[in-house]
């Protein structure tokens, strides 16, 4: 309850942020803190140098780009949830962000901070993954685009470098016809973090399965595409039957983590479970039926 | 006037919305420093020594001290021994010096500027551990070979504590059609009263007094334990208040290390110092709840009636004793198995058994929910074996209404009676508001289109209004000291009165129900009554809240301090009309001649004239001021039946409570909201027990579940909204009728939400499950059968 | 290190290590000990204030971040003496027993009730997921926020 002791910045722009990173190897970002500052307070993390990058108007705005939407690093997970830009072209992220947390922690913790701390629980990895994202990210080089596919790639490890801040996240439009996209969580008890998540954006053409992309959160130490079940889909019409064939096997090849809340067993079937909810709630929202 | 039995609002409410009470934690004192203590990270060690040096030299540090700096203070007392049998006692240091038993005891305090401070300096203490062998299960650590706490508890025993008639049980089984057994485990729970516990203390040199705040249900008692055992000193050189209580559920009762060491360290380092406990420390360092092992076996008739019912209990106390940990699970828990049931034979044993796990005490209900859940259990088993429907064997076996008083068999309640009770009529009025009979149709429904639904009844009993103190004091019954409670009532010249009572307020409310009894009893508005309580200074001696003893007992203490009151009225209005003191009624307010309501005195006039005191009948002191000490001939039981109805997701194994109908009969009422509020927060608790809590440690001792992101206290779209009614029975054993309603919900709803789980999972061939019945493990039973329902 | 923030209404300033929470700085620093903390894993709620009119958890805010906003805390909500129609709420549908977890539960209700004027039993429940109570069952909880729905 108490954190220890740290030098604190609060940089205004991202190039002042990056310096400070540059002479404080040590140093942590903070955005919303409500990843670092639980660690913090456990004592559980204890970084020298906090470098608050709240405070940096570049990294705020949601902002349409034609064919995708660009987020601010810091947009809240409220601003998402309420956005009615995201709720009209790319309703996924809404939709998760609605997921998260609690109201409170969503009116603070961001989407970049989230990103980066790559918490094996958290939603939005789901989505990314789901859409496709792409992360913006920006070092002492300069800036860089990550796929969200080779974002996340172990337990709280991504690609981004030590020095790199996440400054914006873009995102596809879906709402195009045909386009299917939903989430489908089991959160823990407690925490309310997913104990499995599953995105899913389909986009139907001449009523087969035209692109379908799967990303699965919380079962396994990292985020990842269900890619099994999406071949399993990929070119077929979404028949009952064709949907259950996925969901089946949308846990293949997850190595999934167990905990005394559940087991490994358990999490890989609540992802099938959760895959078929997702799935058919996305095939009925890409017929517009609901 | 009618204030008693109406919903006023409570009157404490202002100050809470408003953010102004104080609580704990809100206090500051002049110069006030801040303690943080060092907590063991081993379950079971010895610590071969203690270096704090880095740790005093740290700028802030006003003191580090350790276990060795604090062995003219006694070991805190256990209260509440086993009773009747030898108990192995073995109670905490304000720091332990050599051992520790259970992660999360204390090892050394800092005492700093601030409490950042004092946390950064804990970092720099350093312990030399000798980690022992470890066991946190209570069977286990009766067994050969298991690791061995305490050089006096051989095989970890504290005690062995019986009740009943064991031959008599045995050929009843012996007799009966058929006997079911089954192993129930009633899991560790964590309390989480939403204020963690506290301590603020400080030390005048002059007058060599201590005043130590604290986070305590009891404060009366705690000065007692403190003054008396633990520093050997007059109760008159310690004061001790309860501030503002933010929830206690059982575990603000005792006694703990943490308030012993606060008084010590405002002597020693001469200076007020406060200690406010982390939720991290509350899980591992305030008492938790329930943990048994039992074993049941019972004898039933093909017909449903009940036979014998014999249950062997181990009951976990923890690494050391907490106040009155023994008593619980003995005299709170196996004198209450015959529950509202007519049982010719039961033989309860319980053996008490220490591990290396944080201490187990009281916990809202407090043995009698584990006695309940054992029975509704039970019932359920039977019902399920014998086919008949669940409610059928509870009407078969309750105990009529016109039995009462009711004496259990084999002497299980030590002597005391089942005061009133009519069970029947609160399973009736509940199947009512189910409708029972279109619920089973649509049970029947649903599961066709693969929807699995289920109803769990509890009907129960409780023991409330602890304390004759003939019986709980009795030396067989090991508290050895009387449980009664007190009440003033001063009632000032302008005609305002201030009752002190002996009851502790911690969320109950009492400072509205017991104005409310005041009012009632005197005629005045209840706005006109101050309720004060908490504060060892200028109040008589009380014991406390808990048990829901608070209207049964120092509700009535209340209640007959204004008796006191309205005939010392009378005696003086006598006076004042110049008529006879027996021609004088007391009513509305006023003494008045019988027949002649013109010629009358209002209670106002009558203060005034006793205040002033210039005209008073020959031999009467001024001042209308009585005491009252009330010990009840009797407990109270309370009673009713509660009905769950759940849905079970077959996908996922998720339950969902979709109605919860409880009706209860607390005797009569108080103040309606407030037992509504009671049996609302009372269901919760006890749901959560049945679906989501459940501490964990690992074989390491570590408590696993050891935070509010690992324990699943209940959030408000966890719950169901509750469906509640009463019947209203009288209690016989106190003047108020009352019988008491803190802990009904949480005694009845933990076996009603099991028996609905398990009624979903009927098709699936699921007889029991242990709790909590977590999505998987739900999940799992629905799916062991091949999923087929 | 500074921190100017308003207050109730008030500017407000204080000289605190950057390792302050916000809420340790209401209460130890500026006295406003209404604000409560019930848990060290912001799951519990107590601590809930409104900053920049949104509830947060002041428990996992540093002060230094809440430099130049707008705190609003359980003491500063009470108007002309009249209570705020959340704290009436609560009082009138016996929404409180020990009254811990009150203010916390008071700020969410308000920011919940912003964004939903007239919220179903269900947003409520789920509006008030991070907050915990202990006492009441959250029964009378619901029925306190529908009532201040009602009357707002």
């Amino acid at each position: 309850m108490y954190p220890a002791s740290f030098e604190y910045y609060a940089p205004t722009s991202v190039s002042e942020a990056l310096a400070l990173m540059a002479k404080n190897a040590d140093a942590r970002l903070l955005a919303g803190g409500h990843s670092l500052l639980p660690a913090m307070k456990l004592r559980l993390a204890t970084p020298p140098t906090l470098i608050d990058i709240g405070k940096i108007k570049d990294l705020t705005g949601i902002n349409d780009l034609g064919d995708k939407v660009s987020l601010g690093a810091l947009t809240t997970h409220c601003q998402v949830e309420r956005s009615a830009l995201l709720k009209s072209v790319c309703p996924l992220l809404p939709e998760v962000a609605s997921h998260i947390g609690d109201r409170q922690v969503r009116n603070r913790g961001t989407i970049g901070g989230s990103i980066a701390h790559a918490d094996p629980a958290a939603d939005y990895p789901a989505a990314l993954l789901a859409l496709g994202a792409v992360i913006e990210a920006q070092g002492s080089g300069g800036k860089r685009n990550l796929n969200a596919d080779d974002l996340f790639t172990g337990l709280f490890q991504t690609a981004l470098n030590a020095n790199e801040i996440v400054t914006a996240v873009h995102v596809p439009k879906t709402d195009g016809a045909g386009n299917g996209v939903a989430y489908a969580k089991f959160p823990h008890p407690a925490s309310r973090y997913a104990i499995a998540g599953v995105a899913v954006w389909v986009k139907i053409e001449n009523d087969s399965v035209a692109n379908i992309r799967i990303g699965v959160t919380g079962a396994a130490d990292h985020a990842q595409r269900a890619k099994k079940a999406e071949a399993a889909l990929q070119g077929k019409p979404m028949t009952d039957e064709n949907i259950a064939g996925s969901a089946n096997v949308a846990a293949d090849g997850l190595s999934t983590m167990g905990d005394i809340f559940a087991s490994a067993d358990y999490r890989a079937h609540l992802v099938n479970t959760l895959a078929l909810q997702a799935l058919n709630q996305a095939h009925a929202r890409a017929h517009g039926w609901h | 006037m009618g204030v008693l039995g109406q919903s006023i609002k409570r009157r404490e409410d202002p100050r809470l919305i408003t953010g102004e009470a104080k609580f704990l934690d809100d206090i500051q004192l002049p110069g006030l420093v801040h303690a943080a203590i060092l907590r063991s990270p081993f379950a079971h060690a010895k610590i071969k020594s203690i270096n704090t040096d880095q740790a005093k030299a740290y700028p802030g540090v006003i003191g580090v001290f350790t276990g060795k700096d604090f062995m003219d203070l006694n070991p805190l007392p256990c209260a509440w021994a086993a009773g009747g049998v030898k108990n192995n006692l073995n109670t905490p240091r304000c720091l332990e010096p050599d051992r520790v038993t259970h992660t999360g005891m204390g090892v050394a305090v800092v005492v700093a500027q601030d409490r950042y401070i004092a946390e950064d300096a804990l970092a720099l203490i350093q312990v030399d551990w000798e980690p022992l062998p470890v066991v946190t299960d209570a069977k286990k650590a009766t067994e050969p070979g298991a690791p061995q706490l305490h050089e006096n508890a051989p095989n970890n025993i504290e005690c062995e504590w019986e009740c009943g008639d064991a031959a008599a049980t045995q050929a009843a089984l012996d007799g009966a059609d058929v006997v079911i057994k089954q192993t129930l485990i009633n899991q560790r729970l964590i309390p989480n009263s939403m204020e963690t516990r506290g301590c603020a203390a400080q030390y005048n040199p002059a007058s060599e007094e201590y005043t130590v705040w604290m986070t305590s249900q009891a404060p009366h008692v705690m000065r007692l334990l403190m003054t008396a055992f633990v520093f050997g000193i007059p109760e008159t050189k310690m004061r001790v208040i309860s501030p503002q209580v933010g929830g206690g559920f059982g575990t603000k009762i005792y006694l703990y290390p943490e308030y012993v060491l606060m008084a010590a360290l405002s002597k020693k380092i001469g200076c007020p110092v406060k200690w406010s406990e982390t939720r991290r420390e509350n899980y591992i360092a305030t008492t938790h709840g329930r943990d048994h092992i039992t074993d049941i076996e019972i004898g039933v008739n093909k017909d449903g009636a009940l036979m014998g019912l014999h249950v062997k209990t181990y009951a976990n106390m923890g690494g050391i004793l907490s106040t009155i940990a023994p008593g619980i699970p003995t005299t709170l828990y196996g004198r209450l198995l015959s529950g509202p049931y007519k049982i010719p034979h039961i033989y309860c044993h319980v053996s008490n058994v220490y591990t290396n796990t944080a201490m187990v005490d009281a916990y809202r209900g407090a043995g009698r929910p584990e006695a309940t859940y054992v029975l509704e259990r039970a019932m359920d088993l039977v019902a399920n074996e014998l086919g008949m429907d669940p409610t059928a064997v509870r009407r078969k076996n309750f105990i009529p209404s016109d039995e009462f008083p009711y004496t259990p068999a084999d002497n299980i309640l030590a002597g005391l009676t089942y005061d009133s009770g009519n069970y029947t009529l609160t399973l009736d009025k509940a199947l009512d508001m189910l409708d029972y009979t279109g619920f089973r149709q649509e049970q029947e429904q649903a599961r066709k289109k693969d929807k699995y639904l289920g109803v769990g009844f509890s009907s129960y009993i409780e023991l409330c209004g602890v304390a004759p103190s003939a019986w709980i004091g009795l030396p067989g019954q090991g508290w050895g000291a009387g449980l009664w409670e007190s009440a003033n009532i001063r009632m000032h010249l302008t005609g305002k009165v201030v009752v002190t009572t002996g009851s502790q307020n911690h969320g109950q409310g009492h400072e509205t129900t017991m104005a409310q009894i005041v009012a009632d009893q005197l005629g005045i508005p209840v706005e006109d009554v101050l309720v004060e309580h908490s504060d060892t200074a200028g109040a008589p001696f009380g014991y406390g809240s808990y048990g829901s003893r608070s209207g049964a007992v120092g509700g009535v203490a209340v209640y007959r301090a204004a008796e006191r009151i309205k005939e010392k009225a009378k005696r003086l209005a006598a006076h004042m009309l110049e008529a006879n003191v027996q021609d004088l009624v007391y009513q509305d307010g006023k003494v008045m001649v019988k027949g002649t309501p013109a010629a009358s005195k209002t209670i106002q006039e009558i203060a005034l004239a006793s205040a002033v005191g210039y005209s008073l009948p020959e031999g009467m002191e001024p001042f209308l001021d009585e005491t009252s000490y009330y010990d009840p001939p009797n407990c109270t039981y309370p009673f009713g039946t509660h009905i769950c109805v759940v849905e079970v997701d077959k996908h996922t194994g998720s339950t969902r409570i979709l109605r919860y109908v409880a009706v209860d009969d607390v005797g009569n009422v108080i103040n309606p909201m407030i037992v509504d509020g009671q049996v609302h927060g009372g269901i919760a608790q006890g749901a959560a027990q049945a679906l989501y809590e459940g501490a964990v440690y690992d074989d390491n001792g570590t408590l696993v579940s050891g935070s509010l992101m690992d324990y699943a206290v209940p959030t408000a779209h966890m719950l169901p909204s509750y469906e509640t009614a009463r019947t209203v029975t009288p209690s016989p054993v106190n003047p108020l009728g009352v019988k008491g309603a803190g802990e009904t919900g949480t005694i009845a709803s933990t076996p009603a939400v099991v028996n609905a789980v398990l009624d979903a999972l009927k098709p699936f061939g699921v007889k029991h499950l242990d709790m909590p019945l977590t999505p998987e493990k739900v999940w799992r039973a629905m799916n062991s059968n091949g999923g087929k329902a | 290190m500074k921190v100017t923030m308003r207050v109730n209404g008030q500017t407000r300033e204080a000289d605190i290590e950057p390792r302050w929470l916000l809420v340790h700085v209401l209460r130890e620093k500026m006295g406003l000990t209404g604000t409560n903390v019930g848990c060290d894993t912001s799951q519990c709620g107590a601590c809930t204030v409104l900053m920049d009119g949104m509830a947060v958890k002041s428990c996992n805010v540093l002060a230094v971040q809440a430099d130049g906003a707008d705190i609003t805390t359980i003491e500063g909500l009470k108007t002309d003496g009249a209570y705020h129609p959340v704290q009436q709420a609560f009082w009138d549908n016996h929404g409180l027993q020990c009254g811990f977890c009150t203010p916390g539960m008071i700020m969410t209700s308000i920011d919940l009730l912003r964004e939903h004027d007239n919220p179903s039993d269900d947003t409520i429940r789920r509006g008030l997921e991070g907050n915990l109570c202990r006492c009441t069952g959250y029964e009378n909880i619901v029925r306190s926020v529908r009532d201040a729905a009602d009357k707002m």
